[in-house]
């Protein structure tokens, strides 16, 4: 029974954090119907920069606390940053060109950053260090569950609130999902068009600097290439949820996490991604639009 | 001078976007930050540059665009549609192909044969994303198949390359319809995540099923091509590969052409422009993709086949997304859709880095940056598809419209 509240457990952490990556992916294709490939990247720069920040303050000698509440910011104010650029250069001029386009690019942006990091920094797994104290009152079960964990899986449900709250009742948010159900109205009646998907992005990647960051803490160490198999994975979560959906994203990363960590536990831990693509895989044959997406018919 | 301001304002937003990356460099073990701010100057200058050249060419897209596009596939057109100067190109390119071995030391032999492949691979990706207008990101599963299906055999039931060559094709081909009919319903963007994510399924279990594929420490000792059990040495062995792939590269060129404007070609790009309209006018949607899909992972197959039997060694790490997206930067930058346009995009894509040894690792860096750059001012990559066309004669004999 232990071990299966193990599995339960780590599998909510996982889906926690597709989660956050997941809502930049479900937040960019509602908008703009484009699959945002260099969100993994987005993600793993939050960590990086986080890494950096941190890294400057240990040396300098400031406490633990100020370092991680510093770091995060840096994290998530860059990934925005970096977020906002990459929409403007490389899908911005490619709004109205045919689908394949911005895909293609967006897979360029993708290996551009990864090189980018990986020229800049290096191509080794760097340490991560351990930025969240372990509280004292999560001891007695802190084998199956840690304080990392625990402020991951809490991040996660504050983030969502807010988010459903933003979309819900902000003019911002009414504004993103009058520009997700038509671009053109949406600006006939001055709505800002270009300034929505800018803030899309922006909340999207800041999102994903938090995921980064939260994960980069609990597992300890990172290098260039954790966007990719996150973003993957991520997206998996979002297609699964159905593409465009809020809600959808977060059950699917959480569906995601489980399956993940109970067929991890259960059948063989050296299969861990190859569940990860079969689910995709499978729910994109029987169930296109996702669990909560609705199918559209395409009208001529 | 407005130019000038606003690529200012850009290469100081870039200078702050990238210092913690750029300038910050952590030395985590013995705890010392070291700090690049020559880098910083370096990233303000260029990005400034490159600003300009932006904005410069954006705005020239813009104004002239559409003309000078026409004008340009003009050329192209001119060129392939004028017998006389392509039959004079053909044949002074094979006879390059055919002097190159015997003037030239196996090194850059070997160079040349992996830029052949790359030609094929990119050629069969082409009928895929080119042609059919189908996405596939892991192109590079069926490349494996082939691999694994001569190196497997080889290994184990001790079959020629000639034997093995068909039964690689076949089997990518199996592999590729086994994937195609569940998904093909997919939309594009959907289509690249299941491809992708099929591709890294076949990588992952080819590197965890150590019974069946030996896992990460690949196969090795795997037999060369030969003819008729005839010894050769490693440098005979190496132009025979050579000629190989030369003999390949024509043949599928031949064939992709044929293809191209045989029913079933101008039906992908009938589907790849409009899905709607090329089912009401009766292609079978799923037929005609599956198609596309499982020729151009024949090609994959065909060529898996013959990597092994050039390396000798294969394992999982050959077998990576990055391969993929290699291959389809060939087809993006050369151009998608044209058979000239992925030659020239393979033989840029592989002999470039070789030869610019010095910058082979930005070369990554370079090829992303270029897919960015060509979709936003050349989507139609660096030769372009020319539309063939169809006129009417009246009967007796003027032009009609």
């Amino acid at each position: 029974m232990e071990y299966f509240l193990e599995l339960f457990l780590s599998g909510l952490t996982r889906g926690s954090i597709y989660a956050l990556i997941a809502l930049g992916y479900t937040m960019v294709y509602g908008i703009i119907q484009l699959i945002n490939f260099a969100h993994g990247e987005i993600y793993m720069i939050g960590a990086f920069t986080a890494l950096i920040a941190a890294s400057v303050l240990t040396i300098m000698g400031w406490p633990t606390i100020a370092i991680f509440i510093v770091a995060t910011i840096a994290a998530v104010v860059y990934s925005s940053a970096y977020g906002f650029t990459i929409e403007k250069i490389a899908y911005k001029p490619l709004r109205n060109a045919p689908r394949l386009s911005p895909l293609i690019s967006a897979i360029g942006m993708s290996l551009f950053l990864q090189n980018y990091v990986l020229l800049a920094q290096t191509s080794d797994f760097l340490p991560f260090p351990q930025l969240i104290p372990d509280f004292e009152f999560m001891e007695p079960i802190s084998h199956i569950f840690s304080t990392a964990e625990l402020a991951i899986v809490l991040t996660t449900v504050i983030v969502m609130l807010l988010l459903t709250y933003f979309i819900k009742f902000t003019n911002m948010g009414k504004a993103m999902r009058a520009t997700a159900q038509d671009k053109k109205m949406a600006l006939l009646i001055g709505i800002n068009v270009d300034m929505v998907i800018s803030v899309t992005f922006i909340i999207g990647s800041a999102l994903a600097a938090l995921g980064g960051v939260l994960i980069a803490n609990h597992i300890g160490q990172l290098n260039f290439y954790i966007g990719f198999i996150a973003g993957i994975k991520a997206f998996t979560a979002a297609v699964l949820g159905g593409i465009g959906s809020i809600p959808g994203a977060v059950l699917g990363a959480l569906i995601l996490g489980w399956t993940e960590s109970f067929a991890t536990g259960y059948i063989s831990s050296d299969y861990e991604d190859v569940f990860a693509f079969a689910l995709l895989v499978l729910i994109l044959i029987f169930r296109p639009a996702g669990l909560l997406g609705r199918s559209e018919t395409k009208k001529v | 001078m407005e130019y000038m301001i606003k690529s200012l304002k850009v290469a100081v937003w870039f200078m702050f976007l990238t210092f913690p990356i750029v300038v910050i460099k952590v030395n985590t073990i013995e705890n010392i930050v070291i700090w690049r701010w020559h880098n910083m100057f370096y990233m303000g200058v260029g990005i400034f540059f490159v600003s300009m050249l932006w904005r410069y060419f954006l705005e020239r897209k813009d104004r002239v665009g559409k003309k000078s596009a026409a004008e340009r596939i003009n050329i192209t057109q001119t060129i392939m549609e004028n017998p006389k100067i392509l039959r004079t190109l053909i044949i002074s390119v094979l006879t390059i192909l055919c002097i190159f071995p015997f003037v030239t030391d196996s090194y850059q032999i070997n160079i040349m044969t992996v830029a052949l492949m790359y030609i094929v691979l990119g050629l069969g990706l082409n009928i895929v994303v080119g042609l059919a207008g189908l996405l596939d990101l892991g192109f590079v599963a069926f490349y494996a198949v082939g691999a694994y299906t001569y190196a497997l055999l080889n290994y184990h039931f001790g079959l020629s390359f000639w034997v093995v060559l068909p039964i690689g094709a076949l089997m990518a081909t199996i592999f590729g319809i086994l994937l195609g009919f569940p998904v093909l319903r997919l939309r594009g963007d959907y289509l690249a995540i299941v491809t992708l994510g099929f591709g890294e399924i076949i990588r992952l279990v080819l590197e965890n099923w150590n019974e069946f594929s030996m896992g990460p420490s690949g196969i090795a000792n795997i037999d060369r091509p030969t003819i008729y059990g005839f010894d050769m040495t490693l440098t005979q062995a190496t132009i025979f590969i050579y000629f190989l792939m030369v003999v390949f590269t024509v043949f599928t060129v031949f064939f992709v052409n044929r293809l191209q404007n045989s029913r079933i070609g101008r039906a992908w790009l009938a589907l790849r422009e409009d899905e709607i309209a090329c089912q009401a006018m009766g292609v079978g949607r799923t037929r005609t993709k599956l198609m596309a899909f499982a020729l151009g992972a024949t090609w994959a197959g065909l060529m898996g086949v013959v990597f092994a039997a050039k390396t000798t060694f294969i394992n999982p790490a050959s077998f990576t997304f990055l391969e993929s997206a290699i291959i389809l930067s060939v087809v993006v930058l050369g151009g998608m859709g044209s058979i000239p346009g992925v030659i020239i995009g393979a033989l840029i894509m592989i002999l470039l880095p070789e030869y610019l040894r010095a910058f082979s690792e930005y070369r990554m860096l370079v090829f992303g940056g270029a897919m960015v750059v060509m979709m936003v001012f050349r989507p139609q990559g660096l030769i372009s598809n020319y539309r063939r066309k169809y006129s009417f004669h009246s009967a007796d004999g003027r032009f009609g419209k």
